[in-house]
């Protein structure tokens, strides 16, 4: 069934790249749903941060996701995979979206949901940070809390009995084993990197959650050149604080990964990630989140190993989201430390 | 003190799979050195070099972030609730 459905969407993937293509050439100055203002995002040349830090023929562009409607680069997966259920059923009037995530996909299920008219029901752990609940409320997604110490495996576990009390009634996207997931990035973000680059694109780095933004933004990188070096991010441990990436080694894999498709992976410890979202703040002016300040590492990491190349990366959303979490634990004293240094 | 130390998911390498140990200690410091005794290896994920709470650790005493009390000097009393959490699901 997943092969089938992904072969067909691969060949109307590649019909829909033409369209697109005038789409941007020409801004869309006017939309008429917040669906169409999905993807087009900017690339910014990272530039003062690396100055002087790399061989002179080689670039670092960070795409940044923050600029989706929803807030990140998880706008894009959740228009798809509605897209795809609505357009073979599974999703149809009287159903209701529901997923455990407190994180971006939440976010973005439920603007999606509101703006197709369907109702959201997410479930997650009461202790995700206010400004997310309010978020999603805001959205009028419905809130079903689980509890705060079984984590992210406590709100799967609970959206499954709630999925299986009235299985007729839910529409479950599941991002991990949708193969849409992927397939949005293979229609999106791959060529949207092909034309800011210029078809100059050498390497793709991008940090790992459910894998789909780096399995289909390479698989279409390394479609239009096969020399494409496409690099997983992932944490150095199975105890992390990068939200929203996953420790492969330690957690259930999701179906949409498939490892051999990866050139190298890079794994980033939470705590240089968290230190190089102050740096980004305070040297680039982006201020971002965790899995953010992972990706810029590793993109350093594979800028410095090369003498020439154009390295893209992702930077899921901005940082706005995250102020009242422990990312921001380390900040006074990395301050006051860098003020020193500057001194 | 004998304390009951709630373990999440991430750590339970370290515990045998068990998502609560016993462990004894008059602060959560030393607590957290005999989960080490018990446990090796679990020390570091939990503190930096320096021998403070990693910011992406919370570490909670009967429902109370320690952060907000004496941090790793808070003092523990006996059959005291110690979990620890990491802030994965994303602050307050």
């Amino acid at each position: 069934m997943a092969t089938t459905f992904q072969s067909s969407q691969r060949s109307r993937a590649d019909a829909s790249i033409a369209p697109s293509l005038e789409r941007e050439v020409v801004p869309v100055a006017r939309a008429n749903s917040v669906l169409e203002l999905i993807g087009n995002t900017p690339l910014l040349e990272i530039t003062r941060l690396v100055h002087g830090k790399l061989a002179p023929g080689v670039r670092i562009f960070a795409k940044l996701e923050g600029f989706n409607p929803g807030g990140s680069v998880k706008d894009r997966a959740a228009r798809k995979m509605i897209e795809v259920g609505l357009s073979d059923g599974s999703l149809r009037p009287g159903k209701t979206i529901i997923d455990s995530t407190s994180g971006n996909t939440g976010i973005a299920l439920a603007m999606v949901g509101a703006a197709v008219g369907y109702p959201v029901e997410l479930v997650m752990a009461e202790n995700v940070s206010r400004e997310r609940k309010k978020i999603i409320e805001a959205y009028g997604a419905k809130i079903t809390f689980s509890d705060p110490m079984e984590s992210s495996d406590g709100a799967i576990l609970l959206c499954r009995k709630i999925i299986e009390r009235e299985p007729a009634k839910y529409f479950k996207p599941d991002q991990y084993n949708n193969e849409a997931n992927p397939l949005a990035h293979f229609e999106t973000t791959g060529p949207e990197i092909w034309r800011q680059t210029r078809g100059q694109v050498t390497h793709f780095v991008a940090a790992m959650g459910t894998s789909g933004t780096l399995m289909g933004t390479g698989r279409y990188l390394k479609s239009v050149n096969p020399r494409v070096q496409v690099i997983g991010v992932e944490p150095d441990d199975a105890m992390h604080g990068l939200e929203g990436l996953k420790h492969m080694a330690s957690s259930i894999v999701p179906g949409i990964y498939h490892e051999k498709e990866l050139d190298s992976k890079i794994a980033v410890g939470t705590e240089e990630a968290y230190d190089m979202v102050y740096t980004l703040g305070h040297d680039e002016g982006v201020l971002v989140g965790q899995s953010s300040g992972a990706a810029m590492i590793a993109a350093i990491k594979v800028a410095q190993s090369i003498r020439e190349g154009c390295v893209v990366t992702i930077f899921p959303d901005f940082g706005d989201k995250y102020l009242s979490t422990n990312l921001w634990i380390g900040w006074q004293e990395w301050h006051r430390k860098r003020s020193a240094g500057d001194r | 003190m004998a304390v009951r130390v709630r373990v999440p998911t991430p750590l339970r390498r370290f515990t045998g799979g068990k998502d609560e140990v016993p462990a004894e200690g008059a602060s959560i410091r030393l607590v957290l050195e005999d989960l080490e005794r018990l446990h090796p290896g679990i020390r570091e994920r939990l503190l930096d070099d320096k021998g403070e709470i990693r910011r992406f650790v919370n570490i909670y005493l009967n429902g109370d972030d320690i952060r907000f009390l004496e941090s790793l000097n808070s003092k523990v009393k006996d059959g005291d609730d110690i979990s620890i959490v990491p802030a994965i699901a994303g602050g307050r």
